[in-house]
């Protein structure tokens, strides 16, 4: 039986370095990507929490934030294409033009 | 040997997770390692006896969700000098710091501090049960999940779309 | 364990081993049947050419002996990594489908399918999802236009029908009530009155009493024939072979993914297409044509028959003999039946490819699903 306390920090890990990620880099692919990972991580605390107290509910959460996820990164990467399309750069430090 | 298995899944995990974003040269490498991290999610989710999640982990966003990435990389064409840099030192500092503030968080609060696991039945996370969930309790959740879907599937089209 | 590797073994060898290089072969011939001219018949040991069946060892024999280029500019790693990528799902897809039933011999139980596990079609799909990542990487890490065209066209038409192929089946699952692939051939096991849903209606008394005798194997072919269709033309787009060939488009854009491929680099992606073929043949027989199963003959009827005249080990294996041999019989057809599609179509336009997915094969799976719903509700099961 997998210890349910280690699925939990690997959960943490995980989300840490995709919040890391997403706040360090400046690529937006790799920024759509690091919030995946950290849809990822969440969901692998759902599923061992499910685990931990014998429902489905989380199982049943974990489907929902699948497709949110799916829904996420085809609008993301809608984004990221026009943006291209507009600008030749996937570079997040240059579309700053909304910023105060 | 389940526990060995589940610590190997989580070494390729996280080794996955941290090249794709430590790696600042090529997109599409780090696309593979984050898809080397989702194939160890979904071995941990079946670990974890979560079989239709640990299957699905795989199909969508191994199968799917990162090709999807790797298409629009392959789409726009980017080589090398096209990316990015990563940010400066300030950027790296704030964000090196939140991980290892949550991190740490969790590093404190977390041991000791979970019950035993319940003891599940031999089809616990199957196919059936978690259909007869979804289907049953949670029906009304999944039928607005296809509006959210048609929404972003609208958006997509709209923000891709050169002439509509 | 012994078991287990015995199984593998088997699979192994009869798919890499025998129907591997026969199929190679069998497609030169089939080429050379089409266009009306004698085929390969070139390679020669001592004289003996033994109507072209030299070739395959001829084959890879000049692939292994061949110059392996890696072009300049590509990145080595992927592109060492995807031949690899896209002939690993061919293989382990196999360790699911069941080439034989369950046999008793007193207390031990045999199980002819390597890992009879509750989500074998769920597993089969995901293993397929990650094929497309071989024919993706190889386009991207040779750093050559004509491979990224050729895996940007890859990566989108086998997601797209990957969703078709998921649907295209739902209705089958709807039927046999099991993704357990094993459990699936022996729901299969069995035969059906073609008229009996008439007796839901209460009109079966008022037919004459012989119609009742008109039995079908109750197979995935005869419960859903057009989901039968949408799947074997769904399975083999993802299979990239012609007349779904627009990802290698040799008219367009050379070789597509694999331009830059020689060797034995470009081998494996070579097998792997050609080791698809009976991937394709032996999933489709488990889920379509009954698998192991021989029509009209129960493994029960067949075992009452056999263990009293042959006694009760020997009957028993020869019931399994007989019926690992008619599944291979089964792949042996759908291999032909799809060399026959493949030497008869023209290729697709790449747009021709995806309007089929998407305008054509999807909503009529889902209309398929709705039939198959209905008809379940009103008679109780497909029979």
């Amino acid at each position: 039986m997998v210890p349910i306390e280690h699925a939990i920090a690997l959960s943490g890990l995980l989300f840490t370095i995709g919040l890391a990620g997403a706040l360090a880099r400046r690529n937006l692919i790799v920024i759509l990507m690091s919030i995946e990972l950290m849809l990822n991580a969440v969901n692998l605390a759902l599923v061992a929490f499910s685990r931990l107290h014998g429902g489905l509910e989380g199982h049943v959460f974990v489907l929902m934030v699948i497709v949110v996820a799916a829904a996420e990164v085809a609008v993301g990467l809608g984004i990221v294409i026009s943006l291209f399309r507009n600008r030749e750069t996937v570079d997040v430090e240059d579309v700053s033009l909304l910023r105060w | 040997m389940s526990v060995t298995l589940f610590y190997v899944f989580a070494a390729i995990a996280v080794a996955g997770a941290l090249s794709m974003v430590l790696n600042v040269r090529n997109t599409v490498a780090g696309a593979l390692s984050l898809v080397g991290t989702m194939v160890a999610l979904g071995a941990i989710y079946v670990l974890l006896d979560a079989y239709l999640i640990g299957v699905l982990q795989i199909l969508i966003y191994a199968g799917a969700i990162v090709v999807l990435f790797l298409f629009v990389v392959m789409l726009l064409n980017l080589r090398e000098e096209r990316y990015p840099p990563a940010r400066g030192l300030i950027g790296k500092f704030v964000g090196v710091a939140a991980g290892a503030g949550v991190l740490a968080w969790f590093v404190t609060v977390l041991p000791g501090a979970l019950p035993e696991a319940a003891a599940v039945g031999e089809d616990f996370g199957g196919y059936r049960h978690v259909g007869l969930a979804l289907f049953r309790d949670y029906v009304l959740a999944f039928e607005v999940t296809s509006l959210l879907l048609l929404a972003a599937m609208v958006g997509a089209v709209i923000l891709a779309k050169r002439r509509i | 364990m012994v078991e287990l590797v015995i199984k593998a073994l088997f699979m192994l060898l009869v798919m890499m081993g025998a129907f591997l290089p026969l199929i190679t072969w069998v497609e030169r011939k089939q080429a050379a049947l089409m266009q009306d001219r004698i085929g390969a018949n070139r390679a020669d040991l001592g004289g003996i050419r033994a109507i072209g069946l030299l070739h395959p060892a001829a084959d890879v024999l000049k692939l292994l002996t061949k110059e392996d280029v890696v072009p300049a500019g590509a990145n080595r790693v992927l592109h060492l990594l995807a031949p690899v990528i896209s002939i690993v799902p061919a293989i382990i897809t196999l360790a699911v489908i069941p080439f034989g039933g369950i046999y008793t011999y007193g207390e031990t139980k045999l199980n002819l399918v390597i890992a009879d596990i509750d989500w074998g079609m769920l597993y089969v799909f995901a293993v397929g999802s990650i094929a497309t990542y071989g024919a993706v990487i190889a386009g991207w890490a040779s750093n050559n236009n004509w491979s990224l065209l050729g895996s940007m066209r890859a990566s989108a038409q086998m997601i797209s029908y990957e969703v078709t192929m998921g649907l295209s089946v739902v209705g089958l699952f709807m039927a046999l009530g099991t993704l357990r692939l094993p459990e699936m051939v022996y729901a299969q096991d069995a035969t059906f009155r073609v008229l009996g849903f008439l007796e839901h209606f209460g009109l079966f008394e008022t037919l004459p009493a012989w119609l009742s005798w008109i039995t079908l194997p109750s197979w995935g072919i005869f419960l859903q024939p057009f989901g039968f269709i949408l799947f074997l033309t769904c399975i083999m787009a993802e299979n990239k072979r012609p007349p779904f060939s627009a990802p290698e488009g040799e008219s367009e854009i050379v070789a597509g993914y694999h331009t830059e491929y020689s060797g034995m680099r470009f081998g494996l992606f070579y097998t792997a297409e050609f080791l698809e073929v009976p991937v394709i043949g032996a999933l489709v027989a488990t889920l379509f044509l009954g698998g192991w199963s021989i029509p009209w003959l129960p493994q029960e009827t067949l075992l009452g028959v056999l263990v009293p005249v042959a006694g009760e080990g020997f009957g028993t294996t020869l019931c399994l003999i007989l019926h690992v041999l008619t599944f291979l019989l089964k792949v042996v057809v759908l291999v032909w039946l799809q060399m026959a599609i493949r030497w008869t179509l023209p290729a697709f336009r790449y747009d021709q490819i995806m309007d089929l997915c998407w305008k054509i094969i999807l909503p009529l799976s889902i209309a398929n699903i709705f039939v198959t719903g209905l008809f379940i509700l009103v008679v109780e099961g497909l029979r």
